[in-house]
């Protein structure tokens, strides 16, 4: 079982090596939405400290969800998605190795990069830790919910569009508690619960979420 | 009779609320109804 | 074991016309009775004075917008659980009424909040919950609209609606958090602390009629899908 998973996010990272450039697109999306910001609203210095934690929220969430369509597209073209579904190792399991992957070029390097935004916006450098941990904290769940409406919007037309306007509702929570942690902490009170929050949301969506990525693949596969 | 219309200077909201709740679901009923015709 | 006999589509045509006529008769008397204490019975509001009345047609929407969606999900679910087409088909009918009354709930709040409380949107808990909802009722109907295969459709529409049913209290709750956080600063938005039993007694009816709508229209609707499907 453990091998099916780590043959999968091996495969996973060799294809995504391989078309860099996707990867990389997806993290500068991220970088010029945050930058579009300051220009419509204006560069008044405590506007945009006080929009800050919202703004990178929204522009991780937008950049999470563009490169969601690539996630089983291509398998599901070329008949891996058809050997993983007859294949013996749990679909569960395979899902949340591809959900994991997906994290690991997706919201991983988001966690990373954020803080540059974070200056960018003035956000107080005692808060960087905060806005990494909830962002690391925040994105796998991205990637997990994400990967359920990727299954179930797989080979449609509008497929793109579709798919967000399914997944964002169900990410709302997670925007709250993610941008909530860091207006907390800026204010002096402490963001721990809704990291613990956050955490909570991790472990359910790790939970449950692979079955339902499983179920919606084996529904898209008929 | 003008003052029920009038609804105490509330007309506006009062009978924009029932107006588009009245309008949206006849709208509903008419659709059906083509729906139920065309299968 | 009488209930599986209707589990079929066939069986289930002629039950579905009937339900429809009665509950549709049912709907417009309790409507008209609803409407009546609404707007002759039910006093005027000490506070809000006549825009008050907006209550009657908001409420009960809103308690149907949700309603719908537990429903819409529970067929889904036996649908998807025990592959019963009519389950699937029954999801698929009730969709579109609840996300009409979620849009009439976010309609009439609009216009009574203005008056009430100064602002056609103030981005409280329940309002902002009820947009979400409204999105994921057109999640569900986008969807289903984009699927071209029946069965397929039937089932990807069902674990989106599980997967909603599932969310809608978790976003109930971060959303309810995150407005006591921001809370505007002169909105007040306890409801009165008790109301008078004909306000009451009306909220009651239309809601009453608001169901006996919803499932006259929803067999009506499962009626359809039956036919255009063979």
């Amino acid at each position: 079982m453990l091998d099916a998973a780590r043959c999968v996010v091996v495969r996973d990272l060799l294809v995504a090596w391989r078309r860099r450039s996707d990867v990389a697109t997806a993290l500068l999306f991220f970088v010029i939405v945050a930058s579009l910001f300051p220009l419509g609203v204006g560069a008044e210095p405590n506007l945009l400290r006080a929009i800050a934690p919202g703004v990178i929220w929204v522009a991780a969430l937008l950049s999470s969800m563009l490169s969601l369509g690539r996630l089983f597209a291509a398998d599901h073209a070329d008949g891996t998605l058809e050997q993983m579904l007859l294949g013996a190792a749990p679909l569960g399991v395979i899902a949340a190795a591809k959900a994991f992957a997906h994290w690991l070029v997706s919201g991983l390097p988001l966690a990373l990069i954020a803080p540059l935004i974070a200056l960018q916006y003035d956000l107080p450098s005692s808060l960087y830790g905060m806005l990494a941990l909830s962002l690391l904290l925040g994105t796998p769940v991205l990637s997990l919910l994400g990967a359920i409406g990727a299954a179930l919007t797989l080979g449609l037309r509008g497929g793109g569009v579709l798919l967000s306007l399914l997944v964002l509702p169900l990410y709302v929570p997670v925007l709250i508690m993610g941008a909530g942690s860091l207006e907390m902490a800026a204010a002096g009170m402490g963001g721990q619960g809704q990291l613990l929050l956050h955490g909570a949301m991790l472990v359910v969506a790790a939970a449950f979420a692979p079955w339902a990525i499983s179920a919606a693949l084996r529904i898209s596969s008929e | 009779m003008t003052e029920f219309f009038a609804m105490g200077g509330y007309a506006w909201y009062v009978w924009g609320s029932y107006g588009v709740t009245f309008l949206l679901i006849s709208i509903e009923i008419v659709l059906l109804k083509n729906r139920s015709k065309k299968a | 074991m009488k209930w599986f006999w209707y589990a079929s589509p066939q069986t289930f045509f002629p039950l579905a016309g009937t339900l429809a006529r009665w509950c549709g008769a049912a709907a417009g008397v309790l409507a008209l009775i609803g409407l009546y204490i609404g707007f002759f019975v039910a006093p005027t509001d000490a506070q809000q004075g006549e825009a008050y009345r907006i209550i009657f047609i908001h409420v009960p929407a809103a308690w149907m917008s949700m309603f719908l969606y537990v429903i819409m999900a529970f067929w889904a679910a036996i649908g998807l659980a025990f592959n019963t087409r009519l389950s699937a088909m029954m999801a698929s009918a009730i969709a579109p009424t609840g996300a009409l009354f979620t849009f009439i709930a976010l309609w009439t709040g609009s216009l009574w909040g203005k008056p009430t409380w100064g602002t056609y949107w103030p981005w409280d808990a329940r309002i902002t919950t009820e947009l979400i909802l409204l999105f994921l009722y057109l999640g569900f109907l986008a969807l289903q609209a984009a699927i071209d295969d029946p069965r397929r459709a039937d089932r990807a529409g069902a674990l989106l609606a599980i997967v909603g049913v599932v969310n809608v209290p978790i976003i109930y709750y971060s959303v309810q958090w995150w407005n006591t956080l921001h809370q505007g600063a002169s909105v007040s938005l306890t409801r009165a602390p008790s109301m008078a039993m004909t306000m009451f007694a009306g909220m009651i009816v239309m809601a009453l009629a608001f169901w006996m709508y919803s499932i006259a229209v929803a067999m009506v609707r499962v009626r359809c899908i039956i036919r255009e499907r063979g």
